[in-house]
């Protein structure tokens, strides 16, 4: 089996006295396309948040390529309040902020789209190479980095062409169609140079056909870039055609894992969708 | 537009400025207004870019820029009054012993007074930057306050001279003045064009994605207010070189106003708008609106309205409608180019008659 | 410092921390709804100042009160009609800008108007009465302003908590769009916050205006800023915590003046915001907000 990317220990969140994730545990190898389901409120996004430093957890830890990025336990008014379990497991505050962890090779997308936007697609993309560029204030300013800067735009041109928004790349961000403003974030967060690939809802609000579209553009990518993919999503056509597993969340706490067959047949799922038959 | 056409037009109105320049230089006597105006407009256009830096392209509502002014204002007058006459400035407390014989040359002068508002910027910021917007704008409005109040204490006579000002501040040439503001505002225009600037701009349009895309927030921010508070120095600096005596209540509360009215109808997050709106509005204000303030008579009545004060009520009305119908100011987000220019210039006929054909719709 | 000496001190900054209080709740209440920081407000006062002067000179001060109050808070309504309606969907920095805007008019019209020399307040013969509990004399100005704020603020509580119009506020406060849904006529309550917030005003300014004896057109910009401090310390809208906020800074100010730092006092009120916004940015009362990513 290839290697673990992404850890998820014991994670709980809690929100005063609402725990929105209740002990999340889960991992994605190396190479994988993996989805994270569950009804609306589930705590899908917060996980989510978690991942990517966000929102610190109230406890648990993550780990991505073996190194532990996030990491905390019950403090201050909270050891009194907490309501998860594994109190005490956890005794190391480790918090990466959301640049960090992007800098990593961790990339997302929003769940409600969050461009650039006033600035245009060009400016979008080319953006996420500010992150990697070797320049400081001085150099950047008095232009002694372009042969970066060019190398950069070459780069945000190439990847424009490959997920097909070259022709509009001087157009402002928020003047896209709903579906190139899908395809702008997903541009926008391989130009970090991620490893592991982070899709909040990527499909949320788009036809049949363009979740066909889709589907074949996330499959290309990975392929193209060597990603591994960790999605939320509610299109279960989508989410069955191109996962190898799934995890599915439900009031915060995880109910089943396995892969699409073993989902689409577990008792659990079914009920936690479509609710359980009163006279049972 | 061709890149040589282009050029060619830069470069003419280049000339055509030095040449104006040049003219209101040697006729200094006749036209005495037209030259103060030019220099204070071009002083406030650097102050005002720099607020720009802050409020319109990394999105931070700010409101410190009189107390970075004051801090390179009293910085650079302390150490390039001469020496032989500062006995006659500190005449109540006399000078500290420490910097009663240290002068700098302008140029260095200048560039420390930046440094110093620009550290100061640098320890304030990492507690302030913190802040949510208007909790920001108060925090750095009540540090521009702060240091304001410590210029005037008596505690520092001996080196601000407290509440009664420095005087005898070496004057420069209006070359030099214009000069260094121009090479100040390009610096920060470069800035902003580079890929630090696309970063400040990512901020101001979405801090959580910013963030996604491995911009760190509180850097960024703080290299933006550093940065916008060294050219805030420099241009108190230049304010000092320009009045030649300051003290304290040149750099109240109303000082950032004034700098962030100019900003606004220049349009936030536009250099060239700030610029254009920090010559029109002290055009205006200092010249070209007087007229409000001196008694009017037309045909032998006596107008009421026109007397002291009238200027700033037709001023102060004048930036509320900007506020409230012309929200993007002069320049919105845009720059000048010569083909707006030129785009704009063509189009005027056609305006005028749509305008025409508008009225008679309506007489209809 | 004598006991009698530290009694009057306290006493003056009480009465000063009341005026501040009542002015303090006019922002907190504005920031709950509109999340504005209304700069004008300061410059509310202020006028209120020469609304007073006017018509006491034309209708003696019984009649003047009343007079007063009305126009204060006719103004208050008709700038947020005026300035801050307009750009409600705005970005929060063009609406504050609005406001600097407006408090920036009201000042250049009122120099303008009685130019920028100062203009007697009217004494107000009882008000200015003399009274002596032991070694501690004061006017009745100052007894009677932490006494009219205290019952002002019960009474605004009393609406907030228990009545329609209140239920309201604390209503639009929270989720400006919903509580629209749930029919509620958003422009009423605005109004209602602007009409509360400009009548305490009113009130302040003339408590506060009758220990200073003069109005200028600058005099209401510093006393704001503090006032909008103060109501950032309690906890920005948080009645109760304004008003805590108010006395606070009333009696540190008086008391920094009593021991000749008055340089400092108004750096000070900085100060206390700056340490306040470092260690607990919500304030006293606040309650914390979570951003939805």
């Amino acid at each position: 089996m290839s290697k673990t990317i992404l850890k998820v220990e014991d994670i709980t969140m809690q929100f005063g006295g609402v725990v929105a994730v209740n002990n999340f545990c889960m991992e994605v190898h190396e190479g994988e396309i993996v989805a994270l389901i569950g009804p609306n409120g589930a705590g899908k996004t917060t996980a989510f948040n978690v991942i990517t430093g966000v929102y610190a957890p109230t406890n648990g830890a993550v780990y991505f390529d073996e190194n532990m990025i996030i990491s905390n336990f019950p403090q201050g008014k909270m050891k009194k309040m907490y309501a998860g379990e594994n109190h005490g497991k956890y005794t190391k505050k480790v918090e990466k902020t959301p640049d960090q962890i992007t800098k990593l090779g961790v990339a997302r997308t929003f769940q409600n789209i969050r461009l650039f936007k006033s600035l245009t697609v060009f400016e979008n993309v080319l953006i996420a190479k500010h992150m990697r560029s070797k320049a400081n204030v001085f150099s950047a300013t008095f232009r002694m980095n372009g042969k970066e800067e060019k190398k950069n735009r070459e780069e945000t041109m190439k990847l424009l062409e490959i997920v097909g928004l070259a022709d509009l790349k001087d157009e402002i961000a928020s003047s896209l169609p709903y579906g190139k403003q899908r395809h702008l974030e997903i541009a926008r967060a391989l130009a970090t140079e991620p490893k592991l690939l982070l899709l909040d809802e990527p499909a949320a609000g788009m036809n049949p056909q363009e979740t066909d579209e889709l589907t074949a553009f996330i499959k290309r990518i990975k392929e193209q870039f060597g990603l591994t993919v960790f999605m939320i999503e509610h299109h279960m056509d989508l989410v069955m055609e191109i996962s190898d597993r799934i995890y599915v969340l439900d009031f915060g706490k995880p109910i089943a894992s396995g892969t699409p067959d073993e989902i689409q047949n577990n008792k659990r799922v079914i009920e936690a969708y479509l609710g359980v038959p009163e006279d049972e | 537009m061709k890149k040589t056409t282009k050029m060619i037009c830069t470069l003419i109105a280049a000339a055509a400025f030095i040449a104006l320049l040049v003219f209101l230089e040697s006729n200094k006597n006749k036209y005495g207004m037209a030259v103060t105006v030019l220099q204070k407009g071009f002083i406030l256009a650097v102050v005002a870019v720099s607020m720009n830096l802050l409020n319109g392209f990394t999105g931070l509502f700010s409101l410190g820029q009189a107390g970075f002014m004051a801090l390179g204002a009293y910085a650079y007058a302390i150490f390039t009054i001469p020496v032989e006459s500062r006995g006659s400035v500190y005449y109540i407390s006399g000078i500290h012993p420490a910097i009663e014989n240290i002068e700098f040359p302008m140029v260095v002068a200048l560039i420390f007074a930046g440094l110093v508002a620009a550290a100061f910027a640098a320890v304030i910021g990492f507690p302030v930057l913190r802040l949510k917007s208007d909790y920001l704008a108060i925090a750095t409005l009540g540090f521009s306050e702060i240091i304001r109040a410590f210029i005037a204490s008596p505690q520092m006579d001996q080196i601000t001279n407290g509440s009664y000002g420095l005087k005898s501040i070496p004057a420069a040439n209006i070359y030099m003045v214009i000069g260094l503001c121009i090479v100040c505002i390009t610096i920060m225009a470069m800035l902003i064009n580079s890929s630090y600037g696309r970063a400040f701009k990512a901020i101001r349009e979405d801090e959580i994605a910013a963030e996604a895309m491995g911009i760190n927030l509180l850097k960024h921010k703080e290299l933006a207010f550093v940065i916008s508070s060294f050219f805030a120095g420099i241009g108190g600096a230049l304010l000092a070189m320009f009045m030649r005596s300051i003290d304290s209540s040149t750099f109240k509360i109303a000082l950032t106003y004034d700098i962030l009215l100019i900003v606004v109808i220049g349009g936030m997050g536009s250099i060239t708008g700030s610029v254009l709106s920090a010559l029109l509005v002290t055009a205006s204000k200092e010249w070209w609106l007087r007229f409000f303030d001196e008694p009017l008579t037309i045909a032998g009545v006596n107008i009421p309205l026109f007397r002291n004060g009238f200027r700033m009520v037709i001023f102060s009305i004048l930036l509320m409608v900007v506020v409230l119908f012309y929200r993007r100011g002069i320049m919105g987000t845009n720059e000048f180019s010569w083909e707006g220019l030129f785009g704009l210039i063509k189009s005027i006929p056609k305006r005028i008659s749509s305008l025409f054909r508008k009225k008679e719709g309506a007489a209809k | 410092m004598s006991l009698s000496v530290f009694f009057q001190h306290c006493l003056t900054g009480i009465s000063l921390g009341g005026a501040y209080a009542l002015i303090a709740i006019g922002y907190t209440m504005v920031y709950g709804i509109l999340r504005l920081i209304n700069f004008a407000h300061g410059d509310i006062f202020m006028v209120a100042g020469y609304f007073m002067i006017f018509a006491t000179a034309t209708f003696g001060w019984m009649a003047g009160i009343p007079i007063m109050l009305i126009c204060t808070v006719l103004l208050g309504v008709v700038i947020e009609k005026a300035a801050y309606k307009p750009i409600r969907t705005a970005p929060r920095m063009s609406v504050m800008i609005s406001a600097i805007g407006v408090s920036y008019l009201l000042q250049n019209l009122t120099t303008y108007l009685f130019t920028a020399l100062p203009k007697p307040f009217p004494e107000i013969p009882f008000l200015k009465k003399i009274f002596q509990i032991g070694p501690v004399s004061a006017s009745l100005v100052t007894f009677l302003t932490p006494v009219l704020t205290i019952v002002l603020v019960v009474i605004l509580v009393y609406i907030t908590n228990h009545t329609k119009i209140g239920m309201a506020m604390r209503a639009v406060s929270r989720d400006f769009e919903t509580s629209r849904l749930m029919g509620i006529k958003i422009n009423n309550v605005i109004s209602i916050t602007f009409v509360i917030g400009s009548f305490l005003a009113g009130v302040g300014s003339l408590l506060y205006f009758t220990d200073r004896m003069s109005v200028t057109p600058f005099s209401g910009s510093l006393p704001g800023l503090k006032c909008f401090v103060a109501a950032v310390i309690g906890g920005i809208g948080s009645v109760p915590g304004a008003v805590v906020g108010g006395f606070v800074i009333g009696i540190c100010e008086t008391f920094l003046i009593a021991l000749g730092y008055s340089t400092f006092s108004d750096a000070f009120t900085f100060i206390l915001l700056i340490i306040m916004l470092l260690f607990r940015p919500t304030g006293l009362f606040g309650e914390k907000m979570i951003d939805k990513v």
